[in-house]
């Protein structure tokens, strides 16, 4: 714990009696008062998270579009200014190196948001990728501070303490100069909880002044501060992927469920091919969803249809808003029929479990 | 962090309370708050015969599970159904909500468990 990176709330979680963990090198609240109590106030009222440790890298020049086309899944020419794209980049077998969200100022300047626990890996491989393209990569990812204000009271909290109307601000677009607390911030309307809500982003120095005002606005209301047990739980009702998990490099995004986010028909990108020839031939595996019998499935459970093992658990909780035992699971496709009987292997015990459709919780986006 | 003079402990924060030959099992509330939210109990079957230190169940908070150790060998007699509708239990009192209750093997074995003086002393070095 001594080693790892502190954010720059680290004292604000200390003092709010956050328990302290070492997520992939950083020190972060795992909860507060208890995760259910955090995770039931996102779903009803709102919740705080710090999400300082989420990498951001700008892209800037003239090829800024072109490469980022080339670097992502998804089709960046068919969004507008202002807005924001969820997708993936690959390798070239397919696999995921990172998902991400790519923020486009215009074509000449994108904000790459990605993942803590990627974020070297990450900028290595722009950087590897851009040599034919005239950009300029910056990782600004250790002097930009992030919160993510997220549940059906996050505007009404949030419109206290800016200067803009955030009606103006639609699902996964952005502003880049609103202000909060004398600070400059970048608000999106993003998140991954399922829940509607905003992403704050700015300069390390401002946040904890930021917070503080967010708070002040929003505990009347209910806002409470929430830790990473709370996120993973409410991102995993919704069925949102985590890298390590859901994603890695050696499952492609389609096996992932994410087909949506990968346009086939746009041109070349790092991974089309491989990803072409998976959908030509049937997509090996497949992410399901299970309801468990009892118990509870965790990440790497295996899980068998009788006596053979077809794959394995990503994700599994005792769902905190549906109260029951749910899980994702990558399994070989032939095994991903709905109502089917597969078996999780917990602990001495194969316990039943019937594939299910991901949508655990019904996400109340306002678009 | 409440610890009860009665009862006997162990370094794996279980605490066992003695009336006879029957020993009722639970986890500390030290433990209770050291794993935060409960959510699931799994329990042995009635009847098993366990050594001391052997795993009796599992009891899982919403992020990990964690083995249930037995503080002495016995023969479970009862396990507490009402913590498979409620296992929040455990964490609002972890002292009335025992978890199985066993008919104790030998009650010599007692002796190598900690006094609540020297739970609460291990407890202190751990924090």
């Amino acid at each position: 714990m001594e080693t790892a990176k502190k954010t720059a709330l680290y004292d604000v979680h200390v003092a709010l009696g956050g328990k302290i963990i070492d997520f992939s090198g950083w020190a972060l609240p795992v909860q507060y008062e208890g995760i259910l109590q955090e995770h039931e106030a996102v779903r009803t009222k709102a919740g705080i998270f710090d999400v300082s440790h989420m990498g951001e890298v700008d892209v800037w020049g003239e090829g800024a579009m072109d490469f980022v086309q080339n670097l992502v899944t998804n089709d960046i020419e068919k969004i507008a200014d202002g807005q924001i794209a969820y997708t993936v980049m690959c390798n070239p077998e397919g696999g995921v190196v990172d998902d991400l969200l790519v923020y486009r100022y215009d074509s000449a300047h994108f904000l790459l948001v990605i993942n803590a626990a990627n974020i070297e890996k990450d900028f290595e491989w722009m950087k590897s990728q851009s040599g034919s393209f005239d950009v300029r990569l910056e990782n600004r990812s250790d002097s930009v501070a992030e919160v993510a204000i997220q549940g059906p009271l996050a505007q009404e909290i949030l419109q206290k303490s800016v200067d803009v109307n955030l009606d103006d601000i639609a699902f996964f677009h952005f502003m880049p100069e609103v202000h909060i607390a004398g600070e400059t911030c970048l608000i999106s309307r993003t998140g991954y909880t399922g829940e509607d809500g905003f992403e704050v982003y700015t300069r390390q120095e401002g946040i904890v002044a930021v917070f503080h005002a967010i708070m002040e606005a929003g505990t009347p209301l209910g806002l409470k501060p929430a830790g990473l047990g709370a996120r993973d739980t409410l991102r995993f009702e919704a069925a949102l992927p985590l890298y390590g998990n859901e994603l890695s490099d050696e499952i492609s995004p389609l096996e992932a469920g994410l087909g949506i986010f990968v346009k086939l028909d746009k041109k070349a990108f790092i991974g089309k091919e491989a990803l072409v020839a998976q959908k030509e031939k049937g997509l090996p595996r497949k992410t399901i969803g299970l309801e468990i019998e009892k118990g509870i499935a965790r990440h790497g459970y295996p899980v068998y249809d009788g006596e053979l093992c077809v794959g394995h658990v990503t994700t599994g909780y005792q769902s905190p808003t549906l109260k029951r035992s749910i899980a994702l699971a990558l399994v070989d496709a032939d095994h991903a029929e709905k109502g089917k009987t597969l078996q999780v292997q917990v602990r001495k015990n194969k316990i039943p479990a019937t594939v299910v459709g991901k949508r655990f919780y019904q996400k109340n986006y306002k678009k | 962090m409440n610890v009860l003079q009665e009862l006997y402990y162990t370094k794996d924060h279980e605490w066992i309370k003695v009336d006879g030959t029957i020993g009722y099992v639970g986890i500390t509330d030290f433990a209770q708050h050291a794993l935060g939210d409960i959510v699931y109990v799994e329990f042995p079957e009635v009847d098993d015969t366990l050594e001391a230190n052997d795993t009796f169940g599992t009891i899982e908070s919403v992020k990990a599970a964690s083995d249930l150790m037995l503080p002495v060998g016995g023969t479970v007699v009862e396990v507490n159904e009402a913590l498979e509708d409620d296992p929040g239990l455990v964490n609002s009192d972890p002292y009335e909500n025992w978890i199985i209750k066993i008919e104790i093997s030998d009650p010599e074995e007692l002796k190598t468990l900690l006094d609540a003086k020297a739970y609460e002393a291990f407890c202190e070095e751990e924090e």
